[in-house]
């Protein structure tokens, strides 16, 4: 009888990528159920239209490439890509954002690169700054939570919402985010960013009504729920360490010293790690293994700047936010990083001591 | 601050980087007894299964062998003789598939036991009275090579390893589902301890690391017990990790030390033998057992009773597999080794060798294998297990593009392929395939490189050889050049000297005053006018064949003058053979009507050699000097015929003076015939007459020739006028003819000669004057 021939090793692990990338799927959902849960379900809405659109656009391409539709489909990188960008656009977005961010995340964005592993850029951070840019205004539509509205959300409101820019009430996105009071809402990032612009103290910033007793109103539960996905990844071997605590840690020292120095103006260490998308960041954006650097130290190299980068921006840059812009910054670094942080062969000397 | 050595007996361990934890599956195995199987039908022993040269051939087809006899003998220290497993009979030595990922078949002797099972004679070793050097011929003779899997010669590794720090006793057997190393140290642990024992006699290291595994409680237990009586044995209990078994990482684990990349573990004082190579020597030196045999783990979901058994070396590997309840699934894999690094069979009838430590038989839901290669998803993860701290992504994109640069530069060299990488790639990628492939690339491509470079070298030496020889080849023909010019210059001298000699000779004729050759040219130009103007009034008498003939002789005169003088050996003679001529002439001249011409062609011979005196050396050109001189001579005769008597004895002269012979025709023979009997004379003549006509037929040929060469002698323009002149031209013609007909005769006798010529130019005027009247008629 005929025996197969193999090339050693005849083991493998069984985590196949297909796997790894349930797993950060599967490690969204409290995070997603939060939001659900203090912004209401507009965010399903979202996720719905990314993942259908992100898997049209991956076969189409695909198709057009002539590669195998099915078993790249079943890799859920592009249902990843999809989740991640939904959990990144305000939930009352209306539709054509999420799609055309998807479409550009999965076509532009990955494919033309080359497809699962060859692309440059974070994929769903490149849509988010792609859309950022192009409409500023549906992309910070951001809702304070639920409690804070003027209006009771309605069960078919963000049906309504995304789809026709209006509630079923008829209340325009900027009357929705404007409270009792008549004040229009932001996120607590941005209410910060706008106090201290105009001179307020940060205290006399916290005091409004977004802000909780730690971080922003809903948003600290949100990275908190992120975190614990983040750990479980982790603890699940799906990501590892070093990118994580890196950004959490340079972004941590970073809001530490210039709150040490001057907490008027300067937020505290926890309210930037639990506030925008941070978590987000730090577990599921950053750890993207294809466009984060591949060296042990590179990925802390990789990691500390995002970190640095987000603090940067948030202080001192033109936006509240600055997740995405951080991670795409990276990302160009990446080869450079790559480079210059290979680590020492076993039984070779240290690079300089040559 | 603690040394290393401290540290280590203090119990620290250390770790290397990466690795990983693959379910070892090894219980299944080694709690179970090692099963000893029955005698197979065949054993295919392989000569060479060790890393080195096999050794030269013992047996022969037909021959009964003993258990344990040699069948190879090691004439190389690279070699390592092979042993009968049991009694038998070699059925045959030939190629048989051997075990190795390639397959090839390999030289195998094929044994056939007879069941005996019949030892030959041992002689175990006393170990306090052998030396170090008996004990390494011992390890060697029993053919012991590393039994880890590499099969690295073992009497080279300890013969080098001598007074080391540390000797590492590699236990750990980290590979999934092997656990014959672990029974191994279960049953027979005093007996390793004996062979560490033995090893530490020939290397006496510091002290003595035994690695293990902490999965294997059973050893550890065993080891510790059988080493509790030795201080400096010290049994190491490692974590499972893979791939901790390796050299280079159980090193990094029990020393912290690194193997500097490109050296080996001896050059930082440590050596590592696998636990069953040491088990090897204890039995080989204690009781002189050859390593015939091995415990090999026979293992998988498609056996029914997985367990450890003894194999014989040459074992097929089914006979092993259907011992242990073999039921093979469609497209089963066999495995020789572990599942990490082991190598898939394609054929049963494999034997097992002294590296065989396992033979796995997986289902594909126990092992599934990956085949579903998708693309790199650049996680990284290959690089956080990588033992060697390679970055498996990179040479991975290196491979792909044959970048073979990078890949050196990535350090692909240090890869020691144990698969921790491919294991952990949840692309599936094959990485350590394409590293070998990538492996292999290099070395064709340095091989090539070296080629190339030979090549060049070649080439190269070469093109210096044609260069050399053509600098050579130059340098020769310039100092020939030069030669030849000074030849020439010496040859330009030699002509003045000559001329000047002819000069002298011109001078010292008692007649004539030749002081300039332009003078004598130009007296010799009037005279031959003026012979001409006589010729040109005789010729009203002569023929028109005369002149032709003459015109014929006067080149063949030039011709064949050089010779004359070798052939004329006897000047004397010639001289007399001239005076008579000379008398015949004077005497021809007072009757006038009969041949006007011979006297002046009877005096040019004479003068010839009066001239050509020294050297034949320009030839043509000293012909026609001379004919010129003899013409001016026979001028000068006709006026006053007595003075020519003058003979110098000069070896020309004899040929030259055939033209007198017109005179003797009417003349009685009687007066030169008196010296030859007639007969003689005849033939003589008869052979003048040949070489006459030869000469005549040759001088067609050859006449352009030599008015060129004659126009070319350019001191001497006027020897053109020669063939103007007929009459003169039949004298000469004579001369020519006796010059033959002297050649024909070789110098026997030149007076002989002589007479010929003169009886030949007699004939010559007997025909002349026997035509002239036809002609005149």
């Amino acid at each position: 009888m005929s025996f197969r021939i193999a090339s050693s090793p005849h083991n493998h692990s069984q985590q196949h990528t297909c796997v790894l990338m349930q797993k950060v799927i599967l490690a969204c959902i409290p995070g997603i159920a939060c939001q659900v849960y203090f912004f209401g379900y507009g965010v399903l809405l979202q996720l719905v239209l990314a993942i259908l659109t992100a898997w049209a656009s991956e076969a189409l391409v695909l198709r057009l490439r002539q590669k195998p539709v099915l078993p790249r489909l079943k890799d859920h990188s592009a249902m990843l890509t999809a989740v991640l960008l939904a959990v990144s656009i305000p939930a009352f977005a209306p539709w054509w954002v999420i799609v055309l961010g998807t479409a550009f995340a999965i076509i532009i964005v990955k494919q033309l690169y080359g497809g699962l592993g060859h692309n440059l850029f974070n994929p769903a951070m490149a849509a988010y700054v792609f859309l950022l840019v192009s409409f500023p205004q549906q992309m910070t539509s951001w809702l304070p939570p639920l409690t804070l509205q003027a209006q009771q959300q309605q069960w078919l409101d963000p049906v309504c919402a995304v789809f026709t820019d209006f509630s079923c009430a008829g209340y325009s996105l900027t009357q929705l985010k404007t409270d009792i009071d008549g004040m229009t809402m932001a996120t607590p990032l941005d209410t910060i960013k706008t106090d201290l612009s105009t001179g307020k103290t940060l205290t006399e910033s916290l005091q409004q009504p977004v802000f909780d007793s730690f971080g922003g109103l809903g948003w600290n539960y949100v990275n908190l729920a992120f975190l614990l996905g983040g750990l479980w990844l982790w603890q699940q071997k799906v990501i590892q360490w070093r990118i994580p605590v890196a950004v959490l840690g340079t972004l941590g020292l970073c809001s530490l010293l210039g709150f040490l120095i001057d907490p008027d103006l300067h937020a505290s260490p926890l309210f930037h790690l639990l506030s925008g998308g941070t978590m987000l960041a730090a577990f599921f954006i950053a750890t993207d293994p294809v466009s984060a650097s591949t060296t042990l130290r590179g990925r802390l190299y990789y990691g500390a700047l995002i970190g640095l980068l987000i603090y940067l921006i948030r202080s001192f840059g033109g936006f509240p936010d600055a997740v995405a812009f951080a991670v795409m910054l990276a990302n160009l670094a990446v080869p450079l990083i790559d480079y210059y942080s290979r680590p020492r062969t076993y039984g070779h000397k240290p690079k300089g001591s040559f | 601050m603690q040394s290393l050595f401290q540290q280590i007996k203090a119990g620290q361990l250390w770790d290397f980087h990466g690795g990983i934890h693959p379910p070892a599956r090894k219980q299944q195995t080694s709690q179970k007894p090692i099963g000893r199987l029955s005698l197979p039908d065949r054993l295919y022993v392989p000569l060479r299964q060790h890393i080195g040269v096999p050794g030269s051939l013992l047996v022969a087809v037909g021959q009964q062998v003993l258990k344990g006899q040699p069948l190879t003998f090691a004439d190389n220290a690279m070699a390592v003789p092979v042993h009968a497993p049991t009694s038998g009979t070699v059925l045959a030595i030939e190629p048989h598939i051997a075990p190795h990922p390639s397959a090839l078949p390999e030289l195998c002797v094929v044994i056939a036991p007879d069941g005996l099972d019949q030892w030959r004679e041992r002689y175990p070793l006393n170990l306090s009275e052998c030396d170090r050097l008996s004990l390494l011929q011992r390890i060697q003779d029993a053919g012991i090579a590393g039994m880890g899997g590499a099969g690295f010669p073992t009497h080279l590794k300890t013969g080098a390893a001598n007074g080391v720090d540390y000797l590492i006793i590699n236990a750990v057997e980290c590979e999934p589902y092997i656990s014959a190393d672990d029974v191994l140290m279960q049953e027979f642990a005093t007996t390793i301890v004996k062979g560490i024992d033995i090893l530490c006699e020939l290397s006496g290291p510091k002290a003595v690391l035994i690695g293990i595994e902490d999965d294997k409680p059973l050893a550890i237990a065993a080891m510790q017990a059988a080493c509790s009586q030795r201080e400096q044995y010290l049994v190491k209990v490692v974590p499972a990790k893979y791939p901790s078994g390796g050299e280079k990482q159980l090193i990094q684990l029990l020393t912290s030390k690194e193997v500097p990349a490109g050296r080996r573990p001896l050059d930082i004082g440590i050596v590592m033998q696998n636990v069953g190579t040491v088990f090897a020597i204890a039995q080989a030196v204690l009781e002189d057992m050859p390593l015939i045999s091995r415990i090999v783990t026979v293992v998988g979901d498609s056996l029914s009773q997985p367990q450890n058994v003894l194999a014989l070396i040459g074992t097929p590997v089914g006979y092993l597999l259907d011992a242990c309840g073999f039921s093979p699934e469609p497209a089963q894999r066999i495995i020789m080794g572990g599942p990490m690094m082991g190598f898939t069979l394609p054929s049963v009838s494999v034997p097992v060798v002294k590296t065989s430590n396992c033979i796995l038989a997986p289902t594909q839901a126990e092992l599934p294998s990956a085949n579903n290669e998708m693309d790199c998803i650049r996680c990284g993860a290959c690089a956080e297990v990588c033992p060697a701290v390679l970055l498996p992504q990179q040479l991975l994109w290196y491979s792909k593009a044959k970048d073979l640069d990078k890949l050196k530069e990535y350090h692909l060299a240090d890869c020691i392929e144990c698969g921790a990488c491919a294991y952990v790639c949840p692309s599936e990628i094959p990485l350590v395939h394409y590293y070998r492939v990538a492996k292999a690339e290099i070395r064709e491509q340095s091989r090539d490189e070296l080629k190339a470079e030979q090549a060049k070298a070649r080439f190269e030496a070469r093109n210096e050889r044609l260069e050399q020889d053509k600098q050579q080849r130059a340098a020769r023909n310039q100092a020939l050049a030069l030669q030849r010019q000074q030849l020439m210059a010496e040859q330009q001298k030699g002509r003045e000297i000559e001329q000047a000699q002819q000069r002298v000779g011109a001078t010292a004729e008692p007649v004539q005053e030749l002081s300039k050759e332009q003078i004598i040219a130009l007296r010799e130009q009037k005279k031959a006018e003026a012979r001409a103007y006589q010729a040109q009034k005789a010729a009203q008498q002569s023929t028109a064949d005369t002149a032709e003939v003459a015109d014929n002789s006067v080149s063949s005169e030039a011709v064949t003058a050089p010779t004359a003088p070798e052939t004329a050996a006897d000047p004397r003679a010639a001289a007399v053979a001239a005076a008579i001529a000379r008398a015949k002439a004077k005497k021809a001249q007072t009757e006038p009507v009969e041949a006007p011409v011979a006297a002046p062609a009877a005096a040019a011979p004479p003068a010839t050699a009066a001239l050509v005196t020294t050297e034949p050396v320009l030839d043509t050109r000293a012909a026609a000097v001379a004919a010129a001189i003899a013409r001016a001579k026979a001028k000068k005769a006709q006026a006053e015929p007595a003075a020519v008597a003058v003979a110098t004895p000069e070896p020309v002269s004899a040929p030259a003076q055939p033209p007198s012979s017109n005179p003797e025709a009417n003349t009685p023979d009687t007066a030169l015939a008196s010296d030859n009997d007639r007969e003689a004379v005849k033939r003589q003549a008869l052979a003048a007459a040949i070489a006459r006509a030869q000469a005549k037929r040759q001088q067609a040929n050859t006449e352009a020739a030599i008015d060129a060469q004659a126009s070319l002698s350019d001191e001497r323009p006027a020897t053109a006028p020669d063939i103007v002149a007929g009459p003169l031209a039949a004298a000469n013609t004579a001369a020519a003819n006796s010059t033959t007909a002297a050649e024909d005769i070789p110098a026997v006798d030149p007076r002989k000669a002589a007479i010929a010529a003169a009886i030949a130019r007699a004939k010559a005027k007997q025909q002349l004057s026997a035509t002239d009247p036809k002609d005149q008629a």
